[in-house]
C-alpha cells in the first residue's frame, strides 16, 4: 500500500507539470487548431533561463533569501518565454494561417529545432545541475513521504490552472478567446481583434511553460538542452487524453497521465515477473534463481511506453479525449 | 479524369532519358573526387527518397498525418538486421528477406492501421507518433532477460548484400575500372529506387490513387461516391508501411549496422519535411525535398567552418549545431515562403487558387 500511495504522489508531481505544460498545446491547439510543436522548448528554455539567473544570483551575493533567488529565475524565465512566444507566432505562425495545414506545423517543427540548437549554443551539451536551495524535508501522507517540493509544486501548478480558469471564464480577454475559438471569422466581426487574442493564447500557455520548466527542474535537479522535448510529447499526449482543446481536459489529463506513468513504472516489474510461471526453459530458471526470484520481461525502463500505450487505447474507444466533445474534422 | 498519355514517345524525351541515365551511372564516379563520404551521402539520399515516396503515399496521396513513420524503417531494418547477422546465427540471403521486411513492416501498418484510421487528422498523428515511440523504446529494451535485439547496442557485423561471392561491401576492380563498397551500393540502391519510384507513379493515377486523392479532398463525398474508404485508407497504410519496410531492409545492409538511435522521431520529422517541403502529393516535388534535406546538412557540414573562418578568422560555433540551427530556419523560411512545398502537385496548386488556401 504504501509504494502504491507514493506512486500516486509522485504522480501527481509530475502530472502536474504535464497538465501547466498541456495547457499550453491545449489553448493554441483550440483557438487556431495548431500542434504548436515548439511548445516544449519554451519549457526548456524557461528552466535554462530561471537556471542561470539563479546561478548568477548565488555567485554574486549570499545575503539573499533562497526565495526571492528563485522568485526572481521564475519572473525574468517568464518574461524571457512570453516575449520568445510572441516572437515565435508572430514570425512562423502568423503569416501561415491560411496556408496548408502541415505548413505550419512543419515551421514549428523548424522552430523546435532552431531552439534547441540555440539552448545547446548558449547553455551547452552537458546535464546541468541545479543548486538545492530548498531543503528537501519530507513529511510523512498516510505511510508515504512527500517532500515539500512536490507540495510546492502541486500547490503552484493548481493556484496557476484556477488563474487561468478565472481568465477564460470570467474576463473580457477570455470572453474574447472563447469566441474566437468557436469561430474567429464571425468574432472578429463582433470586433475582436483576433490577433491579439492568438497572441494572448501562445503568451499565456509560454507563461505557463516557464514556469513548469522550472519546477521540473527543480524536481529533477538537473536540466538539459534537449529535456523539453519528451516532455512536450508527454504533455502534448496528456491534451489529447484529456480531450484537445479543452482546458478542464487538459489538466485531468496531465494528472492523470502522471499518475499512469508513476503506477505503471513501479508495478511493471512485478506483474511482468515470469519466474512464477511453470514452464520455464533451464536456462532461465536458472537465471530466476541468480536473481532472487525476480526476471521481469519488461522493467521501469518501460516508462514512456505507458504514456502512448494508454493514449492509443483512449484514443481507439474514445477518439475526442475523455473530456472532449467533438473529433475536430479538419485533416 | 485519366491524363492525356502521349501515344509515342518524341525522341527528344529519349534523350532526355539517356541523358539522366548517363548522369546518374557517372555521378558516383564524380562524387568520389570529393571523397568517399559523399558517394555514401548520395547512398542516404536514394534511402530517403523511398522513404518519402512512402510517406507521401500515406501523407500526400491520402491526407492522412503520419507522425512515426520512421517505426516502419525500423522494422524492415530490424527484421533484416535479425535474419542475415551473426546475432542470432541466421544467414538469410538478401532477396528472401527484402519482400519478408515488406511484408512483416506491412502488416505492422494494418496492425496499428486498423483501430486507429477511424480517428482523423491530428489524432492519428498522434497515435501514429506514440506508435513511432513504443517501437524505438522496444528495440531499446529487448535485450532483456531474453536478448532479441541486443538493446542500444545495437546489431551489428550484418551481411552485406551479395550476389554469389561478388558482395557489395568490398572495393574490387571490374572490367578494369575500380569500385569502392558505397560505389557499388550506389547502383544497387539506384536500381532500388527507380523501381520505387516507378511503383509510385503507376499507383498515383491508378483506381487506387485517385481514390486516395478523393478521400483526401473529401471523405464522406469520396464514401458517397462508392469508394470503401476504411479499406482504401488501410491500403494506403499498408503500402507506406512496406516501402519503408523495404528501405530499412536495404539501410540494414549498406550500413551493415543498426541501433535505436537511427529510428528516433527526429526521423519521422525529417521524412515528413521532406514530403511537405517537396510539395505533398507530387512525387518529383517529394523527390526533390528528399534531395535536399538530405544534401543540406551535409553541404552545410562541409562548408560552415571554413565559411566562419573566412568571416572571423576563427570558428566560433561548431559545426553539427550551426547546421541544424540553419536547417530549422531553412524549414522556417522555405515554409514561410512556399506554403505549399517547393514544387506543389498540379492539384494542390489548383486548389489554392480557387478557394484561397483552404487545402
Amino acid at each position: 500500500m504504501d509504494t502504491f500511495l507514493q506512486q500516486i504522489i509522485n504522480g501527481l508531481t509530475l502530472g502536474s507539470v504535464y497538465a501547466l505544460v498541456a495547457l499550453g498545446y491545449t489553448m493554441v491547439y483550440g483557438i487556431i487548431g495548431l500542434i504548436n510543436f515548439a511548445h516544449g522548448e519554451v519549457v526548456m528554455i524557461g528552466a535554462m533561463v530561471s537556471l542561470s539567473v539563479v546561478t548568477a544570483l548565488l555567485g554574486a551575493g549570499s545575503g539573499v533569501p533562497a526565495a526571492l533567488i528563485i522568485l526572481a529565475g521564475l519572473i525574468v524565465a517568464v518574461l524571457v518565454c512570453m516575449t520568445l512566444a510572441y516572437g515565435m507566432e508572430k514570425i512562423a505562425y502568423r503569416p501561415l494561417r491560411k496556408a496548408p495545414r502541415l505548413a505550419p506545423l512543419i515551421t514549428a517543427i523548424g522552430m523546435s529545432i532552431i531552439l534547441q540548437n540555440l539552448a545547446l549554443m548558449i547553455w551547452g551539451r552537458n546535464y546541468l545541475t541545479f543548486p538545492t536551495l530548498i531543503e528537501p524535508t519530507t513529511h510523512n501522507v498516510l505511510g508515504a513521504t512527500m517532500t515539500d517540493l512536490q507540495m510546492l509544486i502541486v500547490a503552484l501548478a493548481a493556484a496557476l490552472m484556477a488563474g487561468l480558469v478565472f481568465v477564460v471564464q470570467r474576463t473580457r480577454l477570455g470572453m474574447a478567446m472563447r469566441a474566437t475559438a468557436q469561430n474567429p471569422q464571425v468574432a472578429g466581426l463582433m470586433g475582436i481583434d483576433i490577433n491579439v487574442v492568438i497572441s494572448a493564447a501562445f503568451v499565456i500557455g509560454a507563461a505557463l511553460a516557464a514556469v513548469a520548466g522550472l519546477m521540473v527542474m527543480t524536481y529533477y535537479g538537473i536540466a538539459h538542452y534537449y529535456m523539453g522535448f519528451l516532455l512536450g510529447l508527454k504533455a502534448f499526449t496528456a491534451a489529447v487524453l484529456g480531450g484537445i482543446g479543452n482546458l478542464a481536459g487538459a489538466m485531468l489529463g496531465g494528472i492523470l497521465l502522471g499518475i499512469i506513468e508513476a503506477l505503471g513504472a513501479g508495478y511493471i516489474g512485478d506483474v511482468s515477473n515470469i519466474c512464477g510461471f511453470p514452464m520455464l526453459s533451464d536456462t532461465l530458471q536458472e537465471k530466476c534463481a541468480a536473481n532472487d526470484d525476480q526476471l521481469s520481461l519488461f522493467g521501469s525502463n518501460y516508462q514512456d511506453v505507458f504514456a502512448f500505450f494508454v493514449l492509443i487505447l483512449v484514443l481507439i474507444f474514445r477518439p475526442s479525449g475523455l473530456l472532449g466533445e467533438r473529433v475536430a474534422d479538419r485533416a | 479524369m485519366k491524363a492525356p498519355r502521349a501515344k509515342s514517345i518524341p525522341p527528344k524525351v529519349w534523350v532526355g532519358v539517356a541523358l539522366l541515365a548517363l548522369a546518374l551511372t557517372l555521378l558516383p564516379f564524380v562524387a568520389a573526387f570529393a571523397g568517399q563520404a559523399w558517394v555514401r551521402i548520395l547512398n542516404f539520399a536514394m534511402l530517403y527518397i523511398m522513404l518519402a515516396l512512402g510517406l507521401n503515399i500515406v501523407v500526400g496521396f491520402a491526407g492522412l498525418l503520419d507522425l512515426g513513420y520512421i517505426a516502419f524503417y525500423a522494422v524492415g531494418a530490424y527484421v533484416y538486421a535479425l535474419l542475415a547477422s551473426p546475432h542470432l546465427g541466421i544467414h538469410l540471403p538478401f532477396w528472401v528477406i527484402l519482400p519478408l521486411s515488406a511484408g512483416i513492416a506491412c502488416a505492422f501498418g494494418v496492425l496499428l492501421g486498423a483501430p486507429t484510421l477511424k480517428l482523423r487528422g491530428d489524432y492519428l498523428a498522434i497515435v501514429t507518433l506514440g506508435f513511432g515511440e513504443i517501437i524505438r523504446i522496444f528495440l531499446n529494451n529487448l535485450n532483456a532477460p531474453i536478448n532479441i535485439t541486443n538493446g542500444p547496442q545495437g546489431v551489428n557485423l550484418i551481411d552485406p548484400f551479395r550476389i554469389g561471392s561478388f558482395s557489395f561491401a568490398r572495393p574490387e576492380v571490374v572490367l578494369g575500372v575500380a569500385f569502392s563498397g558505397p560505389q557499388k551500393y550506389y547502383y544497387l540502391l539506384l536500381l532500388i529506387t527507380i523501381g520505387v519510384i516507378v511503383v509510385n507513379l503507376r499507383l498515383q493515377n491508378s483506381r487506387l490513387g485517385r481514390a486516395w486523392e478523393a478521400i483526401r479532398e473529401d471523405e464522406i463525398a469520396a464514401k458517397a461516391m462508392g469508394i470503401n474508404t476504411r479499406n482504401v485508407k488501410l491500403l494506403a497504410f499498408a503500402m507506406g508501411a512496406s516501402f519503408g519496410g523495404i528501405a530499412g531492409a536495404v539501410f540494414s545492409a549498406t550500413q551493415q549496422f543498426v541501433s535505436p538511435e537511427s529510428f528516433g522521431l527526429f526521423e519521422s520529422i525529417i521524412v515528413l519535411a521532406m514530403v511537405v517541403l517537396g510539395g505533398m502529393g507530387n512525387i518529383s516535388g517529394v523527390i526533390l525535398g528528399a534531395i535536399l534535406l538530405t544534401l543540406l546538412p551535409e553541404v552545410l557540414r562541409y562548408t560552415m567552418e571554413p565559411l566562419q573562418n573566412a568571416l572571423f578568422g576563427r570558428v566560433i560555433l561548431d559545426a553539427e549545431t550551426i547546421r541544424l540551427l540553419v536547417f530549422g530556419v531553412a524549414l522556417v523560411a522555405i515554409m514561410l515562403f512556399r506554403p505549399a512545398g517547393i514544387w506543389p502537385s498540379a492539384v494542390r496548386k489548383r486548389e489554392l487558387e480557387v478557394k484561397g488556401g483552404a487545402a
